[in-house]
């Protein structure tokens, strides 16, 4: 079966009524999802075996009726570590990684009897927008298979957006999870930096990565972060804050609510059909009552420089543990340890890793430190201050999630500069840690087109209530793909 | 500004800091691409930051203390299942310096 006319609360009536029982479940969804993947390939790696044998252990043991999340299929993008069930990065790098524990989201699934169908498809160590740095596989959006789904969460986006699976986890360093939601008409929500455990998700930029959830709806979307939320031992940057019930408030009532739309978001860089169906989301948002103001945010330009000075740095530093001495990819023929470490790498990684690699440490050596890392720490600063003094005045901030809908497969995975601009608007929320999602806005030339709600630090909670009060009133999260008679 | 902000002497250099390395073609396309990036951070030279501190961390923790408790960690001969070569409880590596192999 695919998950295009169902939701979580729907599956889990299904569920505890035994319309269907959860092994039935798991096998309907490997079953449709073999024929569909066949035309996007999302997935890297599935789990069969384990998935039913887990479903079996559910059935035998019954179905909470409490647990909206038990039994329920779910996706994980392969940079999140699963014990025993091989996690690649989407890197020759880690081609044959098995890890030896469970990332603690993985834990919270598990603990959940959420049930695990497989690893989704991305660019390399999350590095990139297209899922086209993967080193395994072109995944391709369902909505023009001739398009890129986004990245670098693509497969799980596509996963969800394709009907394949009711719920995907990515994760989020510059607009990994909200770009491939806003190109793949889905729900993707970044969360503040610090509410979700990064224990167990392979580090990219340690200072801008965050687990997220993607669905179709916003609803599904709170009750999944309802159960990854919260803080972990293992992270000492995850925040000890109570986690509220984020399916609570979900009412459709806006009203008085106060929102800004920053200028810098619908410039000359955005593409006019992506800023009409902006336009319209603005009136939406009227329509159900409340404000809606322009505002500046005038150092957004330089999030792109500040980010890919910083997120390459830690990247730099975070991709030196991959030397072929522990694990991963060891070259062959190799004479002494000095060509262990280089030939390992220099064959290891792709392209755009060493891109980035090479960025941080340039950003990081010696005379070149103050200019470009320095600099990038304090332009960051201004960033975060100009979101702090729009807050002073405003529940949140609206805008496009991307400048342009999915563009063609191939055209611009050989330009940096154009792939990097890409992340424009996403970018600014991860440098000040803040709550951003994208949610399903209208259309431009059939492919799909993203709204992106930023909200104050942990308050995902006015996200959610904004856009459930904004899909109530729309029936754009309720488009499916034509994936040519899969369903 | 500099006309050329980074050269393929340059490029190599990094790259040895980085413990990669590159052909020839490579050498070239990664010096043509830096050189566009690079540029590109140069617009940061156009902030004025004076006196603007630098955010590093947007953690709303500042210390994580914990009591100082043994727990059970990962098993060795589990850990030990990816290294690319082990033996006898222990990763396995060519020598350091040998230059003629270590004949493994």
């Amino acid at each position: 079966m695919n998950f295009f006319n169902q939701d979580l609360t729907s599956l889990h009536a299904d569920l505890v009524s035994k319309k269907i029982t959860a092994t039935e479940l798991t096998q309907a969804t490997f079953d449709n999802l073999k024929g569909t993947d066949a035309k996007v390939d999302a997935f890297l790696n599935l789990n069969e075996a384990a998935a039913l044998k887990q479903a079996a252990e559910l059935d035998a043991k019954g179905i909470d009726p409490d647990n909206l999340l038990a039994g329920i299929p779910v996706a994980v993008k392969d940079n999140i570590v699963t014990k025993g069930l091989t996690t690649t990065a989407a890197s020759k790098m880690l081609e044959n990684f098995v890890p030896v524990y469970d990332a603690t989201v993985v834990e919270k699934m598990q603990a959940h009897d959420m049930i695990i169908i497989g690893k989704t498809n991305l660019d390399e160590f999350a590095m990139g927008g297209s899922t086209e740095n993967s080193a395994f596989k072109t995944t391709k959006n369902p909505w023009d298979v001739s398009r890129v789904p986004g990245g670098s969460s693509g497969g799980s986006a596509v996963a969800v957006a394709a009907g394949e699976v009711p719920v995907a986890f990515g994760s989020d360093t510059g607009g990994s999870i909200r770009q491939p939601a806003s190109f793949n008409g889905i729900v993707g929500m970044k969360p503040t930096y610090g509410r979700v455990s990064r224990w167990g998700l392979i580090a990219f930029g340690s200072s801008l990565d965050q687990i997220g959830t993607m669905t179709r709806n916003v609803k599904d979307n709170a009750a999944a972060l309802n159960i990854i939320a919260g803080n972990d031992v293992k992270d000492g940057t995850s925040s000890k804050r109570e986690v509220p019930d984020f399916t609570a408030g979900l009412t459709g009532d806006i009203k008085g609510m106060k929102i800004a739309l920053p200028k810098e978001y619908m410039g000359d860089g955005i593409d006019p059909k992506v800023r009409d169906v902006i336009k319209a989301a603005v009136k939406q948002f009227e329509d159900l009552g409340a404000t809606v103001e322009e505002v500046s945010l005038p150092h957004s330009r330089y999030g792109v420089p500040a980010y890919y000075i910083i997120a390459s740095s830690e990247a730099s530093s975070n991709l030196q543990r991959f030397d072929g001495i522990r694990y991963g990819f060891r070259a062959d023929d190799v004479k002494n340890l000095e060509d262990v470490y280089v030939r390992s790498r220099s064959e290891g990684f792709g392209d755009e890793v060493k891109r980035r690699i090479m960025l941080g440490t340039f950003s990081l050596s010696a005379g070149y430190y103050d200019a470009y890392f320095h600099k990038a720490g304090q332009v960051r600063t201004l960033i975060i201050n100009d979101f702090n003094k729009v807050f002073e005045n405003y529940d949140l901030i609206i805008g496009p999630t991307a400048p342009t809908p999915a563009f063609k497969l191939g055209d611009e995975i050989s330009d940096p500069i154009t792939m990097y601009m890409n992340d424009v608007l996403t970018i600014p929320v991860n440098l000040a840690g803040l709550p951003g999602m994208s949610i399903p806005a209208g259309f431009a030339d059939g492919m799909p087109v993203g709204l992106q709600l930023i909200g104050k630090s942990f308050d995902e909670s006015t996200l959610y209530k904004a856009g459930y009060a904004f899909e109530q009133a729309t029936d754009f999260h309720q488009a499916t793909p034509d994936l040519g008679g899969a369903h | 500004m500099a006309e050329e902000r980074i050269n393929a002497e340059q490029v190599k250099h990094v790259a040895e800091l980085a413990k990669l390395e590159f052909t020839t073609e490579q050498l070239t396309m990664f010096t043509g691409q830096l050189e566009k990036i690079i540029g590109m951070f140069e617009d940061l030279s156009k902030v004025d930051t004076t006196d603007v501190p630098v955010t590093s961390r947007v953690s709303d923790r500042q210390n994580a203390l914990r009591d100082d408790v043994a727990v059970k960690s990962n098993d060795r001969e589990a850990l030990l299942a990816n290294a690319p070569q082990a033996a006898n409880g222990l990763i396995k590596v060519p020598a350091i310096i040998d230059e003629s192999g270590d004949g493994e």
